[in-house]
């Protein structure tokens, strides 16, 4: 016996190992990665090998930026002249592209429409890889120390990178979208289909699970589509490079990504993503409403108000709350109501007198007729017992419940002030001709 | 091809110092970490397993072998997101393998390291493509000019490494 393990001894100490490390390997492969903690020797390595990564890093940036800070400053007056040409256009540019953007979140607002707003984020330096062909990962100088915990999105300025996988105490490992273990989803910028985009053993990115009977153009820009819940919706993924005929009826969409994911330095990490519905306070004091009213012509004119007495008319008579909706247009003249405090639990925008709106309340008239409206920031009042409810759905609902004062018809109900005055969006007009679909419906006084 | 067939007593059994037999796997591994992510071509180099393939056929002890190539390939696994064990079971085995053949080879000139590098390149890369493939089951392709190609130029840079590496040897 003793002599036969003499004879072998190599030979079964290599099956012994052999054998461990793929008893450890099935063991590994077998549970879910998700609940898998950080294992010791990959904390080694991690800790052994990072360091010199961030000394060299901070050794190569220091002197990298005394060289281009102080020394080599060539052609940076012309390069300030360019930027600023660059800047002036720009600013034209966002001008256009504000109103834009304003007028999006107005109508968002309007369609109750809730968005990802990347909150906070954290700059970290790429200091090493996994070094393998295979697994496409790598590593940044930010840790659990700085907040970092896995799931994380990481971006540049030109697109996603990828998501922190692991974290360590002041390192962490992330996922580039090019691992084929990777998946993102995608939307494409046009046409709107969404897919997966993953990456493939060869270190391409593609986009999967679009059926090939939609068209699919090269060149057309891929989004993120918020649908993994790690990345917000709306960042760049990359560019299609190539349409293919794939398996099982899906296309083989080949992209460019729009970060460069073979020559990344610096990173974003979204440490904090809120979701919140667009805010029209946010984007200046023009509602859509006010925007498609000065587009119409049949639109009754906005009055000029008393910000002493929201209630008063400028003609110095008292706005009725108790009005029904629709009904008060034709009687009152477009400089003349406002009202201060109602008490609708709903609030419901017909076309009628301005009334106290929320912001995300239809303002469009049962007939299609638009009217400008104050755009009121409403508050429960202090002896309110229940919350005010004010949404998309009550524009066409208890609009009688909606215009009752508060007090009077509903004492026990929330109090809603409307805090700002009216905004006025265009010239003063002959009421009469302001609303034709209103004249059918008088106000009961 | 200068390649001799030595006795168990003609051959030079090496050792190496502590700091050596650590700071040199150590600092392969970081360099290929390192340097893969500023030169994306470095990802067709694995100075991992170069550094293997030198200590195994230095000391020409197949127990040793394995060992530091298990060991070499465990820290090298450390840095990926894959399941330990993947280069650790292909280093294993060419750490035994070369260090198998360095006991009845001379492999001290150029020429042989060039050709047992190259071959044990192809078998690290069967091994590993197996085991990803059978075990943990991640798709790779196999493609042999890539793999030849990569082989070549590892034993290129293999025996360049391997004589800076001699300095470190110390006899027995």
């Amino acid at each position: 016996m003793e002599s036969v393990f003499s004879r072998y001894k190599n030979l079964i100490v290599l099956v012994v190992i052999l054998f461990a490390q793929v008893l450890g390997l099935a063991v590994q492969v077998k549970r879910t990665t998700d609940t898998e903690s950080t294992r010791l020797i990959r904390l080694w390595a991690v800790s052994a090998v990072t360091p010199f990564e961030k000394a060299f890093n901070r050794v190569h940036n220091g002197s990298w930026n005394l060289w281009h800070n102080y020394f080599y400053l060539r052609g940076v007056r012309q390069e300030n002249r360019d930027l600023k040409a660059q800047l002036e256009q720009l600013r034209i540019e966002q001008v256009r592209m504000s109103e834009d953007a304003q007028q999006a979140r107005r109508l968002q607002v309007l369609l109750g429409f809730k968005e990802q707003y990347i909150q906070k984020t954290l700059p970290a330096q790429v200091i090493g890889s996994s070094g393998s062909e295979q697994s496409r990962s790598v590593f940044i100088d930010k840790g659990e120390k700085d907040g970092l915990k896995p799931d994380m999105a990481v971006i540049t300025s030109t697109g996603i990178v990828g998501k922190v996988l692991k974290v360590f105490r002041s390192t962490s490992q992330v996922l580039l979208i090019d691992d084929q273990s990777s998946g993102v989803g995608g939307i494409l910028e046009k046409t709107r289909l969404q897919g997966i985009v993953r990456g493939t053993p060869a270190g391409e990115v593609v986009l999967e699970r679009v059926m090939s009977d939609e068209t699919v153009q090269a060149g057309e820009s891929v989004l993120t589509s918020g649908g993994d819940r790690i990345f917000p919706k709306g960042l760049p993924v990359g560019t299609v490079t190539k349409v293919s005929p794939g398996q099982e009826l899906f296309l083989n969409i080949r992209l460019r990504p729009a970060a460069n994911l073979n020559k990344l330095e610096e990173v974003l990490v979204v440490t904090q993503v809120v979701e919140k519905e667009p805010s029209p306070s946010e984007s200046g004091p023009v509602r859509a409403v006010d925007i498609l009213a000065q587009r119409l012509p049949s639109v009754p004119d906005k009055p000029a108000e008393d910000p002493n007495n929201p209630n008063k008319k400028p003609d110095g008579t008292e706005a009725n709350p108790n009005s029904p909706p629709g009904t008060a247009a034709p009687k009152v003249k477009p400089e003349s109501t406002k009202p201060a405090e109602t008490t609708p639990p709903r609030v419901a925008e017909t076309g009628s007198a301005p009334r106290a709106v929320a912001p995300r309340t239809s303002t469009t008239s049962a007939e299609g007729t638009t009217t400008t409206a104050p755009k009121p920031v409403i508050k429960p009042a202090t002896d309110a017992n229940t919350t005010p409810r004010v949404s998309g759905a009550a524009a066409g609902g208890d609009a009688k419940a909606a215009n009752k004062p508060a007090g009077a018809g509903n004492p026990a109900g929330p109090k809603i002030i409307v805090e700002k005055p009216a905004i006025p969006t265009s010239k003063p007009k002959s009421n009469s001709a302001a609303s034709p679909a209103a004249p059918s419906q008088d106000a009961p006084q | 091809m200068p390649i001799t067939y030595t006795s168990g007593e003609q051959v030079e059994v090496y050792r190496f110092s502590l700091p050596v037999t650590i700071g040199v796997p150590v600092a392969a591994v970081w360099l290929q970490s390192f340097l893969s992510l500023h030169f994306p071509f470095f990802k067709m180099f694995d100075l991992p397993l170069l550094v293997t393939i030198f200590f195994a056929m230095a000391r020409r002890n197949p127990i040793a072998g394995m060992l530091t190539g298990g060991a070499i390939g465990l820290f090298q696994d450390a840095l990926t997101h894959y399941p330990l064990g993947i280069y650790g079971i292909a280093k294993t085995l060419v750490g035994y393998g070369a260090s198998s053949l360095g006991v009845k080879l001379d492999v001290e000139n150029a020429g042989a390291r060039f050709l047992v590098t190259l071959v044990f390149y192809v078998v690290h890369e069967i091994v590993y493509f197996t085991v990803a493939r059978g075990m943990v089951n991640l798709s790779l392709t196999w493609s042999w000019p890539h793999e030849l190609i990569s082989g070549l130029l590892n034993a290129t840079v293999g025996v360049l490494l391997y004589f800076m590496l001699d300095r470190f040897k110390q006899r027995t």
